[in-house]
């Protein structure tokens, strides 16, 4: 579904990324884990081009994302960002039906339905009319969740979610991102939290200076790493 | 040393002139909030033509002075236009001009302070350019952009005092024109000021209104 061909990045002379190559399958849930600045965010950010790669090609559907296509694919790749990025002067509603109505040419009553719906599924229904900032951290995350369902996405590209979040408040958003998981959904997860990468992903994706170090099944992966670095690594987050 | 009596009859005459002022200062604000959008979006875009243009643009309209550029548009511009342009839209397009480079700079401000993940979040949501201009990046910048922007009018309202210069029949020139007839020159300047004054009160006031409703999301 998501094919990801020797992919660099460069910002001046600091290579991020050095050539990253994998594959992710429908309904797969993958983990990508590694130390801060290993280039983790960089490489979800390079899938749907809020990052411009350096070179290297991601196909998505069977489409190799272009400067031109990119606004189409875009549509169909959800994203989750660490600091939420809800609109603030729009309400909870109004922040979930903007793109479907505005850019995907939904009808407006049809637009609300499914909101609705999806709050419901977050557990925000409540909280329809209300600004972003008069909601708690982990409300602000599922709205953000809910938003990026809204468009009706076929992946969902999560940036360290739960990162900015006070600790009580994690949990919350696990729960619905797990229950995503189980629907059915491709998800790429960029986390810190590793009991949930365990006990969700598929496989982990683990790396370590701009290059795709490991690439297992959780099992594989946090009983008998292959290789050095995350073994370091496990060692000292776990 | 003050007689007000003589000028009480020519008061009447001296309020009119608030109706041509705010129909400079209003139409001049509406040409410079669309120029100035327009040139701003000029500025942070990154087709350099345009971007060049903008900055150069601002530059000549900041670097010169405001009754210069009055007296262009009204006495000059008929050379090359080869029509005379009456003294109201010389006024308003003088100002409307002169504000704009100013606005500009205001809206730059506004629209680069609000959070880049905002922009981010549009993109990833497909949303295009325009549209997320519109919709998203510049309601947020106005709530950043409003005191500035109130400033910008309270000191158009008082400086298009200036088109007296080229005849314009405003607050200032009708004050000027009873002091004139009457030959008593303080009590209608004194007016004057009190108008103005009460009008700068009266719009900071609104601007604290609009402010505070802009402030619901918070």
């Amino acid at each position: 579904m998501i094919k990801v061909e020797n992919l660099h990045k460069t910002y001046g002379k600091n290579e991020v990324l050095k050539g990253i190559s994998t594959e992710i399958k429908e309904k797969e849930v993958i983990a990508v884990i590694g130390p801060s600045g290993s280039g983790k965010s960089t490489f979800l950010r390079c899938i749907n081009r809020l990052e411009e790669p350096t070179s290297g090609d991601i196909t998505v559907d069977g489409t190799v994302i272009t400067e031109k296509n990119v606004m189409k694919v875009r549509e169909n790749l959800g994203m989750v960002f660490q600091h939420f990025h809800l609109f603030p002067h729009k309400t909870v509603l109004e922040n979930l039906i903007y793109a479907p109505v505005k850019v995907k040419g939904i009808s407006k009553e049809e637009a609300i339905k499914e909101a609705e719906n999806l709050l419901e599924k977050v557990g925000l229904l409540e909280k329809r009319d209300e600004y972003p900032n008069r909601l708690s951290g982990g409300q602000k995350q599922r709205v953000a969740i809910a938003r990026a369902l809204a468009m009706n996405p076929t992946v969902m590209l999560f940036d360290e979610p739960t990162s900015a979040l006070d600790p009580e408040m994690v949990k919350e958003v696990l729960a619905v991102m797990k229950d995503l998981a189980e629907s059915g959904m491709t998800m790429i997860i960029v986390t810190h939290e590793m009991g949930f990468a365990k006990e969700v992903a598929d496989r982990i994706l683990f790396l370590e200076d701009g290059k795709l170090v490991e690439d297992s099944t959780p099992e594989e992966f946090f009983t008998s790493p292959k290789s050095e670095r995350a073994k370091e690594f496990l060692d000292k987050v776990l | 040393m003050f007689d007000f009596t003589s000028v009480i009859p020519s008061i009447p005459y001296i309020l009119e002139g608030i109706g041509i002022t705010l129909q400079i200062v209003i139409f001049a604000t509406i040409i410079g909030v669309v120029l100035g959008i327009l040139l701003a979006l000029c500025k942070i875009g990154t087709i350099w033509p345009l971007k060049w243009f903008a900055e150069f643009y601002t530059s000549i309209f900041r670097g010169t002075p405001l009754v210069l550029q009055l007296m262009i548009m009204y006495y000059a511009m008929p050379q090359i236009l080869g029509f005379n342009i009456e003294v109201m839209p010389a006024a308003i397009i003088a100002f409307g001009l002169n504000s704009a480079a100013y606005i500009s700079e205001i809206i730059r401000a506004g629209i680069n302070a609000v959070d880049k993940g905002q922009q981010e979040a549009a993109k990833a949501l497909g949303i295009p350019y325009a549209k997320m201009m519109r919709d998203i990046i510049l309601p947020q910048a106005m709530k950043n952009i409003m005191p500035s922007l109130m400033n910008e009018f309270i000191t158009l309202n008082k400086e298009s005092a200036i088109v007296t210069v080229i005849g314009a029949l405003d607050i200032m020139r009708r004050a000027y024109v009873v002091g004139g007839a009457t030959f008593r020159y303080l009590e209608p300047l004194l007016i004057a000021g009190v108008i103005y004054y009460v009008m700068t009160l009266v719009l900071t006031f609104l601007g604290k209104m609009i402010e505070k409703r802009m402030r619901r999301s918070d």
